[in-house]
């Protein structure tokens, strides 16, 4: 587009201000965590790597770790078995209902994470704590992969949508049953879809806080949960600035994974 | 299947004789439209309807419900009584106001935001700093959400950086409600870019070259060529930011000093007060809201954005 140079550098100056606006907050955290100061004092005064060392030797927030991780992992494995199962029936059939269905798919990610929180909360509390299974990481993981679904399908669907049906009928023509042709040529096609929606699900997963609240059971911690806890505590402080200042950096471990499998920059939907 | 044994198939594949009774099945399958789609439907659906909606519905049946006030045991009779509360106590309806407040607040602010940014991206940087961009605002997305807010407490602390910037102790804004507008504003900030610079990304250079061939300058370009094509992506990203500020309470206690919002009157009612029903009462306003919203903007092709 033809665009005066005035219009040109305007523009340049609001997205350098707007990456600084992202990024100065999570420098910030960083820079904190070198911090002698146990209230961070601005500018710190002296550096130490003390804080580090303690945060490693933190039982708490390894273990909040491992919560974490292994309902990421349930939560992502089921959202991409009903994901994918959506996304084929919405794009490949015609139905009664089907809008309904790709809105339903939408409303928990839509509709405020505190009513999905609360709703799980009430259902668990009113059917099935009486049969005698109680909240637990189970729960958090039925809690994880309501929402998860739609980043699964959403990648699905599109990939889907671009595909379109000729490669699975030139399958079948050549003699290959539904299995085959789903095995053959299909999950191929979608494996990258299906990475980036599971990479997004788990994301998604790991980093919830408010319907974990209300979904899991006493004693399971998820890394949010912990952080959460510990986060008006003043003596944690430094601990959770490093706690804090991990997770940033290892946000850029899915982003790279997202760049090697998809060269569609975007590395999955939203 | 001579056509499928002349092809190089993997080693240890089925032999043609075993899969008989697959075959039988696969091209049942293939005759029963209605079986495939029932396949492919059962256990989302049982999910979705049952575990999420059943949940939703309980909730809503809750809502209806009381709590013995001496007891604390749950009173099963339908009642209007918790709605009745709501609309006429003045603390809620100043609550409800402002928590839309903050939510439009948010969602103005990011657009505001996002506009530039998005365009700049889409349509002036080069290709290869455009890639580098996207995964730049991609990459705060993927940090923890407590993350980022925690960081601001820190920023906004008192005599933290953000009034060392405005020189000195207590000149920043400190935490409270423009906290949270800010804070909020940060968190969303990117599910406001990306649906924007996705719909920019697909409306074509030449239409913008058309208008300018027309005698448009860059200003009447952006307000009647781009502006209206990108109305679904904004309302888009307006879903996200609108719903995940309308329901926030994390960011509220964490940065808002006493603020409350409808989220923290929901949450201090199921936890300290113990009384469910009037919780799920109070979460009614934000579900309420939130589908409207859906509803109202589901013929304008936003939710395809998403």
């Amino acid at each position: 587009m033809t665009l005066s140079r005035g219009a040109r550098w305007l523009l340049r100056g609001a997205m350098a201000v707007g990456l600084a606006f992202v990024y100065v907050p999570l420098a910030l955290v960083l820079v904190n965590s070198f911090n002698a100061d146990r209230t961070f004092a601005w500018p710190p005064p002296r550096w130490t790597t003390d804080w580090w060392v303690r945060a490693w030797e933190n039982a708490g927030a390894r273990e909040a770790l491992w919560t974490s991780t292994t309902a990421g992992l349930g939560a992502t494995a089921v959202a991409l078995l009903l994901g994918t199962l959506v996304a084929f029936a919405v794009q490949r059939y015609r139905f009664f209902g089907r809008d309904a269905v790709s809105l339903l798919v939408v409303l928990p990610i839509a509709l405020p994470g505190i009513v999905t929180g609360i709703a799980l909360d009430t259902a668990f509390r009113s059917l099935i704590e009486p049969l005698g299974v109680g909240k637990g990481l189970f729960s958090v993981i039925v809690g994880h992969a309501t929402f998860c679904v739609v980043v699964v399908y959403n990648n699905v669907l599109a990939r889907l949508r671009r595909l379109g049906g000729n490669l699975e009928e030139a399958s079948a023509d050549l003699g290959a049953d539904t299995f085959q042709t789903f095995r053959y040529v299909t999950f191929p096609l979608l494996r990258s879809a299906l990475f980036a929606g599971g990479l997004l699900a788990f994301a998604l997963s790991f980093d919830e806080i408010i319907v974990t609240t209300f979904t899991a059971g006493p004693g399971v911690q998820t890394l949010p949960i912990w952080i959460f806890n510990n986060l008006f505590r003043p003596n944690q402080a430094p601990v959770i600035n490093v706690v804090a200042a991990v997770l940033i950096v290892l946000s850029i471990v899915p982003i790279y994974l997202a760049q090697r499998v998809s060269d569609t920059a975007a590395g999955g939907r939203l | 299947m001579t056509a499928l044994s002349t092809v190089d198939r993997p080693a240890g594949d089925d032999t043609i004789a075993a899969r008989g009774p697959v075959r039988r099945l696969s091209s049942w399958l293939h005759r029963h439209r209605g079986a495939r789609l029932a396949g492919l439907l059962s256990a989302p659906l049982l999910w979705l309807l049952v575990a999420y909606l059943g949940s939703l519905a309980v909730l809503f049946v809750s809502a209806l419900w009381t709590v013995n006030s001496f007891t604390g045991d749950l009173v099963r009779q339908p009642t209007f009584a918790n709605f009745r509360t709501i609309l006429t106590e003045e603390v809620y309806r100043t609550v409800t106001l402002r928590s839309l407040g903050v939510a439009a607040a948010v969602t103005v602010i990011d657009v505001l935001i996002a506009l530039p940014m998005a365009f700049f991206m889409a349509k002036v940087a080069s290709p290869r700093s455009r890639r580098l961009l996207v995964i730049a605002i991609l990459t705060p997305l993927w940090a923890s959400y407590l993350v980022k807010a925690y960081a601001w407490r820190v920023m906004l602390a008192n005599d933290g950086p953000v009034d060392w910037l405005f020189g000195g102790a207590g000149n920043g804004p400190g935490y409270g409600l423009l906290a949270t507008v800010l804070v909020l504003s940060y968190l969303w900030l990117p599910y406001m870019i990306l649906p924007i610079y996705a719909g920019l990304e697909r409306l074509p250079d030449s239409l913008l070259e058309a208008s300018a061939d027309l005698g448009a300058r860059g200003g009447r370009t952006v307000r009647s060529v781009v502006l209206p094509m990108i109305v679904p992506s904004v309302i888009a990203g307006s879903i996200f930011t609108f719903s995940l500020s309308l329901g926030d309470y994390i960011t509220v206690q964490i940065v808002g000093g006493k603020t409350q919002l409808i989220g923290n009157l929901v949450y201090a009612n199921i936890g300290a007060a113990n009384n469910l029903p009037f919780s799920a009462a109070l979460a009614t306003i934000p579900v309420l809201i939130m589908v409207g919203y859906l509803v109202a903007v589901r013929r304008s092709g936003a939710l395809e954005e998403l």
